[in-house]
């Protein structure tokens, strides 16, 4: 077969063709993949919600969000009850000045504020500095079993009370003011 | 026989990372280690393999002046396609990846192999260039990834083997990139040439 020529009416007819199919091709995929996309981002954060609250046989609540002064998004809010009482949350908390942009991180309080534990949900850390944020607060640098109410959260060089990662101070930095903000917002939703 | 030339054309006297110096960009940022390295070639070359197919289906259909446009299309819907798959099923790797799933869409290796090879053949001696030049690139992404998690953190694919100490930290940081590529593009001449003596 001849190559079309390049009249404008063949240049017109082609790419409208051609956008309306790929179009078409698309609606497609994503339709058949939207089910099992959800599930897994729903699950990767029931997950993460579920591995931080201070009490497993805790029952969560409805999600709420909270908004701090100088934060464009909302912090959400994962309020744990038992027998009808309040007895911790996990917040989704964040920050936008990571060495490689956002860190997203999910957070369990105790309902006084205690950290009980963390699991960093999204991030783009440099691997084998700031990526090791995953397991340094649990171990040189731990943070579980402490209140921002009564420990600095901010490294010992900025004059806090938490080791930062080696050679990650930016890393650093950004996670503990995200697990700032968790305890801030979730004193702001308790207190409301 | 004249197949197996297309597909081993691709992955070493046209080497797309090694000999061509085409895709530098994904290369170079998504080689941290092996198993990125092996993911980024994996992805690459299924858009490859579909674009290479659909171009050479319709370069008759498509009018030379538009064909650009069309081709970037083409290629875009297949990228978008593979990043959707990948959310729904390797969600894994989609997250070490990221921004550079969608990057292949302007990954020159793919509208390279389409303007120079798609466009000018028939629809199975592309596919076959699409697989040979993505086995290439497949290949030279771990390659470099191995080299650079060996050299960097001390493991293989994941796999620790120095202890507890850290490896050479450059060597997963950007610039470690470059000296490791510049080494192997020297190493592949440096053969190619004794080969090409003999």
């Amino acid at each position: 077969m001849a190559k079309l020529e390049s009249s404008m009416r063949n240049m017109v007819v082609c790419l409208a063709l051609v956008t309306l199919l790929a179009s078409a091709l698309l609606c497609g995929t994503y339709a058949l993949t939207k089910t099992t996309i959800d599930t897994a981002t729903q699950k990767d954060k029931e997950t993460a919600i579920k591995n931080v609250l201070p009490n497993k046989e805790a029952k969560l609540g409805k999600a709420e969000r909270v908004s701090l002064e100088g934060y464009k998004d909302d912090f959400v809010i994962y309020p744990a009850t038992l027998d009808g009482e309040l007895v911790g949350a996990a917040v989704e908390t964040y920050d936008n000045n990571a060495y490689g942009g956002k860190i997203k991180i999910m957070v369990g309080l105790t309902q006084d504020g205690t950290i009980s534990d963390y699991s960093i949900l999204e991030t783009a850390e440099t691997p084998g500095l700031g990526m090791k944020a995953e397991e340094w607060f649990r171990d040189k640098g731990d943070i579980r079993g402490k209140n921002p109410a009564t420990t600095k959260f901010a490294t010992t060089k900025d004059g806090g009370d938490i080791d930062a990662i080696t050679a990650s101070t930016i890393t650093s930095r950004a996670f503990l003011t995200a697990v700032q903000k968790a305890y801030e917002s979730f004193m702001k939703y308790q207190n409301k | 026989m004249k197949g197996f030339k297309i597909v081993l054309n691709g992955i070493i006297k046209e080497n797309p990372v090694f000999c061509l110096l085409l895709g530098m960009c994904s290369t170079l940022a998504t080689t941290t280690s092996a198993i990125n390295g092996l993911g980024m070639g994996v992805c690459t070359m299924f858009v490859l393999m579909c674009s290479n197919v659909v171009i050479s289906l319709i370069k008759n259909l498509v009018p030379d002046k538009v064909r650009i446009p069309a081709f970037i299309v083409v290629i875009a819907t297949f990228v978008t396609i593979l990043q959707l798959l990948l959310q729904a099923y390797v969600p894994a790797l989609n997250k070490s990846l990221g921004i550079f799933i969608p990057l292949i869409v302007v990954n020159c290796v793919i509208l390279g192999r389409a303007e120079s090879f798609a466009n000018k053949n028939n629809t199975f001696d592309s596919l076959l260039d699409g697989v040979g030049i993505g086995l290439g690139f497949t290949l030279a992404l771990t390659v470099l990834g191995i080299v650079r998690e060996v050299l960097g953190a001390g493991s293989i694919f994941g796999i620790k083997f120095i202890g507890d100490s850290d490896g050479i930290l450059l060597f997963i940081l950007p610039p470690g990139a470059f000296i490791a590529l510049g080494y192997l593009i020297a190493i592949v001449n440096k053969l190619k040439t004794k080969y090409e003596k003999k």
